[in-house]
This record gives C-alpha cells, structure tokens and sequence, in this order.
C-alpha cells in the first residue's frame, strides 16, 4: 500500500550544485545555475561523453561547496536518460564510491533524493550520500527520437530535453550552517493512461502527478496551504493544465501554490521550447537553482517536490504500447520550519 | 482516484494544440516553391552550358542535394526546416538530408556499424518500398507485354 513517510530525523541537503547546457543558461534562471557550458560539449568528443562529463562536473561542484573533499561519500545514487544510465556509471567509475544506477526516466531526481535519504535515516553507518542526475538534449534526442540534423517540425505539446545536471550531498548528521531538510516522501505508484503519443510526455506524466498529489494529502497530515510550494518536475505547460483539471475532477482544491520546473528553465516567448523543458536533469537543475536556495534563505519554508517521470522507450512506442508515467514525491523543509 | 484512460485519451487530444496549419502550408509552399524555382533556374543555367535536357535534370538534382547536404552538415538545414516543414522535406533536398543527418550522427559509432548500419534508418522505409513497388511494376507491366 502506498504511505507517506515521515523520517524521524531529518536528512539535510549539505550541499548541491547545478550545471547546465547554453539554452538553459539564456532562459530565466540563467544566472543562477553554478557551471555552464554554451556549447553544450563539456570538453567531451560525443555528446553521450558531454553528459557523462556533466555529471561528473555537477558532482564535484557539490563537493567542492560542501568543502568535503577530504571525504568520500558513503554512497553515490546517480541517474540519467542514456540507456544502462552509462552515463552515470561512466562518470563516476574512478571515484571509488559505491554506486547505485538508477532510472526513473525524467523522475530520477526525486527517486534519488528519497531514496538517499530513506537510506542514510535507516542505517547506522552510512551518513553522507551524493545524489547526481543528469539529462542531454543531444544524447536524448539521438537516443530517444531522431538524429540532430534532421529537419522536421516538432508539434506543440512536444517538450526539451534539458542540457542540465544537479548534484545533491545529504547527510544525517546535523551540519554547522543553515540547510535545506528533506523530512520524508512518497514513492508514486506507475500509471499507465494509454498515452500513445510520444510527442505528449506532459500527457502521459499528468496522471502520475495527480495521483501522487491526491494520495500523499489524503494519507498524510498535510494540507496543499501547509507548502509554500508544490513543484512538480517537467510536465511542461500541457502536463501542468492536463494535471490541474484531473485534481478539479477529482473535486481537489486548486492548487495555488503549484510550479513546474519544466516550465521555469526556459523562456517560451524568445526559446522554441514548445511544451516546456523536460529530462531528469531539468528538475534537478531547477530544485538546486531556484528552490533550495529559497529555503536556505528562508525565503520559503517548506517545499513539496514531485519530479514526473514518462517511462518511454522508442521500441515499446513502435510495438504500440502506452507511455507509463510515475511521480515519486519529497518533502522538503527550510532550517526555520515550526512543526 | 477517479480517472478513465478512455475519456482521457480523448481529452489529452482534444485539448493538445495542434500544429498551425495554414502558416505551415503557406511556409512550405514558400520555401517549396523558391527550391523548385532555384531547380528550374539551374537547369535553364546547365542547358545555357551545353547539357542535354535529360542530363540537366539529373545535374539539378545533384546541385540540390549536394546543398542540402552542405547546409545539414553546417548545422543550418535543420534550423530552416523547422519553418519551411514540407517546403524542405518534400523536395530532394528532404531526401538528402534525412541520409545525411544520421551519417552524421552515428559517426562517433563507426564507419561499419555506425555510419554504415545507421544512414538509411530514416530514409530505408522510402528505399525500400521504392524499390519494392519498381519491382512490382516492372513485373506486372513484363507479364502483360507477354499477352501483347
């Protein structure tokens, strides 16, 4: 069955760091990402390197701000969008850190971070992990869709794979300076709603989003008005509407106080983004950017964060099955949060 | 939570903006026309040079595609067809680019299983089916010259 669950201590967000491509760095959070390179090369000869390379550069930014680099971290959580996530492996194989893989397609960020963290307040022994997620608008679109060069139009729900990285050091142990705390989450259960369309991601996530949103605040001690925000990962400007009329259905209350991150990365009257940005590393990205900072600021207090997965493969499209969407869900709280 | 994929499915596309047509059409019938046009111009300009009519097509044919294979190569080619649409895809200067773009894409992955493998995976469904109904054609039109 599926439950909230509240760590008994919190687990804080020691450091992170974002790293991203030369579109995200024109769009409206430009300035405050922490690395970028315009070309999107990343020093790499392939743009699968480029990704790889990324990672490894989001990564050391987080532990280089955490200024702990004389120490391994107990644990690496990593993920990303090339098949095998060889990115991550590739990226991380010489640091000597044990390593999990995973893949939640654009969802990875949340799956990460509540993994890492349900981990760290479950063991006695491990009490930093590292969690770095990645995505590259070229090595996705080689992998996922059609080669780079190819002159064809994309249709309007259609979303951007985001050049973009975000690393995040979590420990359990109470840290010297202000940080943000991830108290708890929810593991989103995988919903398949038929949607064929590839082009469509927000379509094929929104009920996934919903679902999770309905269940968490049904089950858990919560209210909508107890966050300042409810960040949802990339469903874009379609999956964030398609979502809010599924919640109206279901006779929720409107949500106020929602933000996407797909639809923050980017400037959709100067950037040909269509739907909005998209890729595990567009929430990562805009949760170590803009809204983590917020809480340590204490310009917000407490944030619920979904990152929306749409688990697609080009093969399964083609054999006609439907795009399975999933929302893992992380509550995170300022240093200041009243209980 | 109260949800039917049926009337979904119905609703995602009914509700998912469509691809604006006209402004598309007139694109593609803009930039469509101007490559014609540009054909014609050349081959007008290779029978000035002392071609063939026959031999002037074929010659066109090869000035559009070593363009579109130019402009795909620098980068640019995609950049216009997302405005023209049909306007490029349609002409040969379509056919060339969609064997160009994954040639080089897939060049970091070899020139045997990379290149080799992976150039027709866009254009191979055309080729493929071109030669097909040639065959068939061939065939049906060789079995009624039999009876003639």
């Amino acid at each position: 069955m599926q439950k909230p669950i509240l760590f008994e201590k919190p687990i804080y967000l020691l450091s992170h760091a974002s790293a991203v491509g030369g579109e995200e760095k024109k769009g409206p959070l430009g300035e405050c990402f922490d690395f970028c390179d315009p070309s999107g090369r990343f020093g790499a000869k392939t743009w699968e390197l480029a990704e790889s390379e990324l990672s490894r550069i989001t990564l050391s930014l987080a532990m280089k701000k955490a200024g702990i680099s004389h120490r391994d971290p107990d644990l690496l959580l990593a993920g990303d969008l090339q098949n095998q996530c060889v990115a991550s492996s590739r990226a991380h194989a010489c640091l000597g850190i044990p390593y999990l893989g995973l893949y939640g397609a654009c969802s990875t960020s949340a799956e990460g971070l509540y993994i890492g963290a349900s981990l760290l307040s479950a063991s006695n022994t491990l009490h930093l992990a590292a969690v770095v997620t990645t995505s590259h608008f070229c090595a996705a679109e080689r992998q996922f869709r059609l080669p780079l060069e190819y002159g064809g139009q994309r249709p309007p729900t259609a979303q951007w794979t985001a050049t973009a990285g975000g690393a995040f050091l979590i420990t359990d142990q109470i840290p010297d300076r202000p940080c943000a705390k991830i108290m708890g989450g929810m593991i989103g259960i995988p919903i398949d709603s038929g949607i064929l369309d590839a082009s469509n991601m927000g379509a094929a996530m929104a009920p996934a989003a919903a679902h999770t949103i309905l269940s968490f605040f049904e089950k858990s001690r919560f209210s909508p008005s107890d966050f300042d925000f409810i960040v949802t990962g990339d469903l874009g400007y379609e999956g964030s509407e398609i979502m809010k009329g599924i919640l109206c259905d279901n006779s929720f209350p409107l949500l106020t106080n929602h933000l996407d991150c797909g639809t923050l990365l980017y400037n959709p009257e100067i950037q040909d983004v269509h739907a909005g940005g998209s890729g595990c590393g567009c929430s990562a990205s805009v949760l170590s950017a803009h809204f983590l900072p917020m809480l340590e600021k204490g310009a917000a207090r407490r944030i619920l964060f979904l990152a929306t997965g749409a688990l697609m493969s080009p093969s399964a499209i083609l054999q006609g099955q439907s795009i399975v969407g999933t929302a893992p869900l992380v509550i995170f709280e300022g240093e200041e949060t009243f209980h | 939570m109260k949800f039917d994929p049926k009337s979904y499915q119905t609703l995602v596309s009914r509700r998912a903006a469509r691809s604006p047509i006209l402004p598309n059409c007139l694109r593609a019938f803009a930039v469509g026309g101007m490559i014609c046009a540009l054909g014609e111009g050349l081959s007008h300009l290779y029978r000035a040079w002392g071609a063939e009519r026959e031999l002037s097509m074929t010659l066109v044919s090869v000035t559009l595609v070593f363009f579109a294979a130019l402009l795909t190569g620098l980068g640019i080619f995609d950049l216009l067809a997302q405005h023209a649409g049909a306007g490029t895809l349609v002409p040969i200067t379509g056919f060339a680019n969609s064997v160009v773009s994954p040639a080089i894409d897939t060049k970091a992955e070899g020139l045997v299983l990379g290149v080799g493998a992976k150039i027709f995976s866009i254009s191979g469904p055309v080729l493929l089916y071109a030669l097909l109904s040639g065959a068939l054609y061939g065939t049906v039109y060789y079995l009624i010259s039999l009876f003639r």
